[in-house]
């Protein structure tokens, strides 16, 4: 018999090791998801905990009187004194009325702090909506104040309630009205219906959605077909030479382009050159489209040779031109890949800040936009705007604003990741 | 050489290489002329002198043949000898490749195949092809069959198209197996049904010589049985040139096969002559499955 071990011996010897290498090699990976799922759980609780508290405000109740001298109206019918009346008066009428003991002047400004400075625009709304509510009294209930809101939200916290400009007569008025049943909490759709405001109780992100929305159109319907047309050029019918790996040496490039410096070349050609406007979705749209081609381009390119040439010799083999061929066999087959890079291309544009603060979408916009010509801001620039704002009311907006954000990303991707499935054709 | 060399030892039993190196050492002048009958009194298709390069290097060398009408010719030879390169110059399917390069003269009915003017759309509509694996579109079996006359500008009428779709499934015997189904997907059939969809496909367009690229290598042998009892009843109606590994095969449905080797037309005879009585050693070499 021979001393020297047999094969098997020896592969025995060696398997417990290969297992332990074996279990080492998957721990890596599963160590690697177990991180990335930390982090964003960790973004996500954080950015929640600090922004759900927006999407609740707390209003206050009033009796307010209709009344015609206090509001200088004597023609209901005329829009003009509609428009003009005083109705931030009114308001403050009605909080003398509840509170009568308060008599200093000085401490009539802090009781008129209660309800949000903007109060008299709802009331203002409810008067040209029903004219005959001129001359009555009705129990209305009044957006509260930012620094009144932040306070009644942190009563519960453990740390101690956050009074900062609330202070104590303050506080028990509002303890007072609590009380009373006269302050409650509601659903903030103002924070859907309204557009950028100095006073975050009447600050929304609905004019920054639309501005999304509208730079996002002009970037979709510019970078989809020029994008997917320079795809099919190049892989279908540039000839390979030196110029075409040029070219993809050079698309290459664009797609690592810091975006700033797409912002500064829309500034020189579109603003500068073409004389646009600033601040305009169609300028933010040309810029963004600029940064999404390079990847629009490589996804479709990638598309496009997924294709198996055995569809483009069956096709040519039976006598289709070679336009026939690409048009109705390779575009439907590489379509489920280009609009997949067309997807994730304009999740990236959407949440694309830099360029757009460049090109002057960062203005203070209260308007919505109509369309690609109204000065917009967008998402992430409003969650730019917002995060630079003192008023502790904004830290939660800017929180709900990124949870938004994040939300119309997720809806995007998921999109994507269905099309890709739900498209995908076996040959 | 050396590939074949190469090839040979793999394949061959040790009681056999004393008589491969003895052949080896025999083996005749490939740059005589080919032997046998490449010519035809009725040709169809005729190739004069066809040298076809890719860049620098030259993959068919000074190839004569004529493809007479309504005749099915066999093209067998060992792996790499050119017989697909050139049965893809016959309708110029080689286009697509930039490097490829074709020197020669071919014609279809005294008509240049490669005259620059011509346009390759109408001559692939009347030279069809059917490739190795089976390709059908991911449409319907109907859509797949029916794609050439609409490209074509065929028929009209939905009625016509629908007589061609018939006409034609019904010549690759298909007919029966898909008729209930003619709108599901082509991709969902077999691979013998798939590669019958595919003839199908090409006759739809009435082309007058179909160029088969091994049409049965992906196939079992009982699809294969129907693909080449297909070809038979074809013949009657089509010029049909046929590439193929299996010499059963070649032997089963052509007229005359033809014997490529490093790109060399060797031989072409009669097909029963070529597998009794070849003229040539190599052919016989080849045939007798010394090497291949």
């Amino acid at each position: 018999m021979s001393s020297k071990p047999s094969t098997i011996e020896l592969v025995n010897k060696n398997l417990a090791k290969r297992y332990r290498a074996e279990a080492r090699f998957k721990a890596y990976g599963i160590a690697s998801i177990a991180f990335g799922l930390f982090c964003l759980v960790f973004l996500f609780t954080d950015i929640i905990g600090k922004g759900h508290t927006a999407f609740v405000q707390h209003y206050v109740q009033l009796e307010v009187e209709f009344d015609a001298d206090a509001l200088g109206i004597n023609d209901v019918n005329n829009p003009d004194q509609l428009a003009a009346a005083n109705y931030q008066g009114i308001v403050k009428k009605a909080l003398r009325a509840r509170f009568p003991d308060v008599r200093d002047r000085r401490e009539k400004r802090v009781l008129y702090r209660l309800v949000s400075s903007g109060s008299g625009f709802d009331l203002r709304k409810m008067l040209e909506d029903d004219h005959s509510l001129l001359g009555q009294r009705l129990s209305v209930w009044l957006i509260a104040d930012d620094d009144v809101d932040t306070y009644i939200k942190s009563l519960d916290d453990k740390a101690g309630a956050f009074t900062g400009r609330v202070k104590e007569k303050q506080q028990a008025r509002l303890a007072d009205l609590m009380a009373a049943g006269q302050i409650d909490a509601r659903f903030n759709t103002v924070f859907f219906q309204n557009g950028d405001s100095r006073e975050p109780e009447q600050a929304g992100i609905r004019g920054a959605i639309m501005g999304s929305l509208w730079t996002m159109m002009v970037t979709l319907l510019l970078s989809f077909p020029i994008g997917v047309a320079a795809a099919i050029y190049l892989e279908e019918y540039a000839p390979k030479n030196k110029w075409t790996d040029l070219i993809e040496v050079n698309i290459n490039n664009l797609a690592a382009v810091p975006s700033i410096i797409f912002g500064l070349l829309g500034v020189a050609i579109f603003i500068g050159m073409f004389g646009m406007q600033r601040s305009l979705p169609l300028v933010g749209g040309l810029v963004l489209t600029l940064m999404t081609l390079p990847t629009i381009i490589i996804s479709s390119r990638a598309a496009i040779k997924a294709v198996p040439p055995s569809i483009r010799e069956a096709a040519l083999g039976i006598g289709a031109s070679k336009m026939q061929m690409i048009l109705h066999h390779v575009l439907p087959l590489a379509m489920p890949g280009m609009l997949t890079g067309a997807i994730i291309g304009l999740a990236q544009a959407l949440g694309e800040t830099a360029p757009l603060l460049m090109i002057g979408m960062v203005a203070f916009i209260v308007d919505i936009p109509g369309g690609v010509a109204d000065p917009a801001t967008v998402l992430p620039v409003q969650i730019f705007l917002w995060s630079d704002s003192p008023e502790r009311a904004f830290v939660e907006r800017t929180s709900a604003a990124i949870m938004v954000l994040l939300g119309f990303l997720i809806v995007m991707n998921t999109l994507a990741v269905l099309l890709r499935n739900r498209l995908e054709r076996r040959w | 050489m050396q590939a074949t060399a190469n090839t040979l030892e793999t394949k061959l039993a040790p009681q056999t290489e004393a008589v491969m190196k003895d052949n080896s050492q025999n083996l005749p002048d490939l740059n005589e002329a080919t032997v046998g009958t490449p010519f035809s009194d009725h040709a169809k298709m005729s190739v004069r002198n066809v040298d076809v390069f890719y860049a620098d290097k030259q993959a068919i060398h000074n190839v004569s043949l004529d493809i007479g009408k309504n005749e099915v010719v066999a093209m067998i030879g060992p792996s790499g000898c050119g017989k697909s390169t050139f049965l893809r110059c016959l309708n110029r399917m080689n286009d697509s490749i930039d490097i490829c390069r074709v020197e020669g003269s071919l014609t279809l009915e005294d008509q240049n195949i490669y005259d620059p003017k011509l346009d390759v759309v109408p001559l692939r509509a009347r030279v069809g092809m059917v490739f190795q694996k089976p390709n059908p579109f991911p449409k319907s079996i109907y859509d797949n069959v029916a794609y050439g006359p609409r490209i074509h500008g065929l028929t009209s009428r939905k009625s016509e198209l629908d007589e061609i779709v018939e006409t034609s499934l019904r010549r690759a015997s298909l007919w029966a197996e898909v008729k209930d189904r003619l709108h599901s997907s082509g991709t969902g059939l077999s691979g013998g049904q798939q590669q019958r969809l595919c003839i199908a496909r090409t006759i739809a367009v009435g082309p007058e010589v179909i160029l088969m690229d091994e049409p049965c290598s992906a196939l079992d042998p009982i699809a294969t049985a129907k693909i080449e009892e297909l070809i038979a009843e074809l013949s009657e109606n089509f010029t049909i040139a046929i590439v193929t590994h299996s010499m059963q095969q070649a032997a089963r449905v052509s007229n005359r096969t033809a014997y490529f080797h490093l790109g060399k037309l060797v031989e072409v005879n009669d097909t029963e002559r070529v597998f009794t009585n070849p003229e040539h050693k190599l052919t016989e070499a080849y045939i007798t499955g010394r090497f291949g």
